[in-house]
């Protein structure tokens, strides 16, 4: 097969596979008998119209940088997590027993130590599947999708026998302390004279962009770094140049799980300030989607959960004031994932044709 | 736990255990020729859905079931498309499959009857209704297997049966076919089938093509017959609990048999709280019979209970040498 420029690899074809994901979704709008045009307007002024989208959609924004991110460590290690929305829940866990150990003063004491317990939560639950892989040879894959569902188990009994407070109905921890609310667009000078209307985005957005420099400079300006990198690419020509699977497997993935979990920051801790049920609510799988559509690099990471946090947000607001299901949501993210994952191939061959005759007509 | 509770709870085991054991066949077939399958929750939602509206629509639960199993083989030839033709990766094509079917059934049944995403409740002809098997009045009142005649195994939809029949066949076909044979060699080492002159590509997409009735009788059964309709996300997570119960039977059809009905029985006894309290004189947190399949899973995966190797060729493409 003929190779394409390595531009075209990288810009057109997750943009031709986001073309092929928005067409066959318009055509489905069409076949349930919606207006296709009607839904792309409500969702770009529902989530891109106001300050007030705008901060709905920096909110999702932040949650699926986290779990992108989470997938794209792994990923260059050569393992496929999809275990981040167990481990964001449980990263929300270790949020809850952060916030609600100590009556925190101020929240800028509260966020580091609430990070902290994010961060090893999640690691935590991503520690076992990463050592079953490294030392027993147990499918990643399996088994993190094993433990997505041991988590949510978990969650619900601790919240209905252990963190639920006396007399309160819903499964639900106590409220945190108002010293761990976290300042959001509305309360950060400068960002105020924008976010008049109290919104969901905060701080957590500027520790993901950080996440993102972080991620970076970790995966191409380190040793560690180039060690799981040159894991990911050739198992064998790694362990011939002394790197071991063992640690670079369970290095990655717990910097994977870590950064699931961190997730929580925004979510239990920013927004619903108690840790509920399914918390995560599908962001880590997001994570795949968003890893997939940004070429598992940060930067391009950053702008897919920009990408997503909007149709999150449109598709919303679409919900609302179309009769078009919410649904549509997972439609157009299944189909992401299945252009840039697994018919990748397919949309290169698509565009071999044109770059073919450009080759010739240079030469 | 006494006799006449443990009838109670095998019986409604029976009836949970039968679509893991569908949709552990459908598994079995797909990852035996070496085609990793996750898309087996999607494929099991697109049947239910397919078949709930269609039986609905038509009244016929048969018509139902043919839909179903439309729907799962679209899904499954989607998946080989992915992972067969343009040699993608198999276990992201599962996913996006699984994502597409959970938007896809709510955005098509909310298009045809707006009930919020559902169908509307099957009744009559729409509907598998229970059959008895023969003998099951006269067997009943002898002690021990009567009951176990009569309560257990007779008393269920069609679908039950065939699930059960669907054992000895796959067994059958595998190890007693030329197809199984081949079947087994594609999923091993595809190389030694191709220089036998057998195409892998037809070998896989027929493999694909089982998968899909399979997990259609699967989803048809939870719509037609386990409850009456399908509902959003009614499948629940069962098709990875179907992925779980084939490592756990390392990919053998008897013991898939034996693994699903172990999780059924599971997901019968968390349905009975009361029994588990008095049998065993504490109450056990539902959330741990619903995590236990899993965990049992992983525990197999790690190889502390013998070792669950995997078809030696799964997940990888093909590519022809030239």
């Amino acid at each position: 097969m003929d190779k394409l420029p390595a531009w075209a690899d990288i810009v057109l074809v997750p943009l031709i596979s986001l073309l092929l994901a928005a067409v066959i979704s318009a055509i489905v709008i069409l076949a349930i008998g919606q207006d296709p045009w009607e839904a792309v307007r409500v969702m770009v002024q529902g989530a891109l119209g106001s300050s007030y989208g705008w901060g709905y959609t920096l909110y999702y924004t932040t949650s699926f940088i986290f779990t992108g991110l989470a997938v794209t460590v792994a990923y260059h290690a050569s393992q496929f997590n999809i275990g981040g929305e167990g481990q964001a829940q449980i990263g929300g866990l270790g949020v809850a027993l952060v916030c609600l150990a100590v009556p925190w003063p101020h929240w800028t004491l509260a966020l580091p130590a609430a990070m902290v317990g994010a961060a090893l939560f999640g690691a935590a639950w991503a520690a076992i599947p990463a050592y079953l892989q490294a030392k027993r040879g147990s499918h990643i894959v399996i088994t993190t999708i094993m433990f997505n569902y041991i988590a949510s188990a978990l969650i619900v009994y601790l919240l209905v026998e252990v963190l639920r407070p006396a007399g309160q109905m819903d499964p639900a921890t106590a409220r945190f302390p108002a010293g761990a609310a976290l300042p959001t667009f509305k309360d950060i000078p400068g960002l105020n004279l924008i976010f008049d209307k109290k919104v969901p985005a905060n701080v957590t957005f500027f520790i993901a962009i950080a996440a993102c420099f972080a991620v970076w400079i970790l995966l191409w300006r380190t040793r560690l770094g180039y060690q799981i990198r040159a894991y990911g690419k050739s198992e064998r020509a790694a362990i011939y140049a002394g790197i071991s699977p063992v640690k670079v497997i369970m290095i990655a993935m717990l910097i994977s799980g870590g950064l699931a979990g961190m997730m929580a920051i925004n979510n239990v801790m920013g927004e619903a300030e108690r840790l509920l049920q399914n918390s995560a609510e599908g962001a880590g799988f997001i994570g795949i989607a968003v890893a997939l559509m940004g070429r598992n690099h940060p930067l391009g990471v950053f702008l897919a959960a920009l990408l997503f946090g909007f149709l999150y947000q449109g598709g919303a607001e679409m919900g609302l004031w179309t009769s078009i299901p919410i649904e549509l949501r997972l439609l157009l993210q299944g189909l992401v994932i299945l252009f840039t994952g697994a018919l990748d191939n397919m949309v290169r061959m698509m565009l071999v044709p044109f770059f073919r005759n450009r080759a010739k007509e240079a030469a | 736990m006494d006799y006449a509770t443990l009838i109670q709870v095998l019986d409604s085991a029976l009836r949970l255990a039968t679509p893991l054991l569908l949709a552990c066949l459908a598994g079995l077939f797909s990852e035996r020729g070496g085609i990793f399958d996750i898309g087996l929750e999607g494929k099991m939602l697109m049947a239910g859905m397919a078949s709930g509206a269609v039986a609905f629509l038509t009244g016929l639960v048969w018509l139902g079931v043919g839909a179903a199993i439309g729907a799962s083989i679209l899904f499954s030839m989607i998946h080989g498309l992915a992972s067969i033709t343009f040699r993608g990766n198999q276990l992201i094509s599962g996913v996006a499959l699984n994502f597409l079917a959970s938007g896809m059934t709510v955005l098509i049944a909310q298009a045809l009857f707006r009930q919020g995403g559902r169908t509307p409740p099957l009744t009559g002809n729409a509907r598998f209704s229970p059959i008895d098997l023969p003998f099951a009045e006269a067997m009943a009142d002898v002690p021990i297997i009567g009951p176990l005649y009569a309560e257990v195994l007779s008393g269920h939809s069609t679908l039950v049966y065939v699930a059960l029949l669907a054992v000895p066949v796959t067994w059958w076909v595998l190890y007693r076919t030329r197809f199984g044979l081949r079947l087994r060699a594609v999923g091993e080492n595809p190389e030694s089938v191709d220089t036998a002159g057998i195409s892998v590509v037809r070998l896989r997409y027929s493999a694909l093509v089982i998968t899909g009735i399979l997990c259609g009788l699967a989803g048809a059964y939870m719509a037609t017959a386990l409850q009456a309709g399908f509902g959003r996300e009614m499948t629940a997570g069962r098709g990875y609990i179907a992925l779980a119960a084939l490592i756990f039977a390392k990919w053998r059809p008897w013991y898939a048999l034996g693994a699903t009905f172990l999780f059924g029985f599971l997901q019968a006894l968390a349905l009975r709280p009361d029994v588990i309290e008095r049998s065993f004189g504490m109450a056990i947190p539902v959330p741990a019979l619903d995590a236990l399949p899993y965990i049992l899973t992983v525990i197999v995966l790690a190889g502390f209970v013998g070792k669950a190797i995997p078809p030696r060729a799964g997940g990888q493409p093909y590519v022809k040498e030239r």
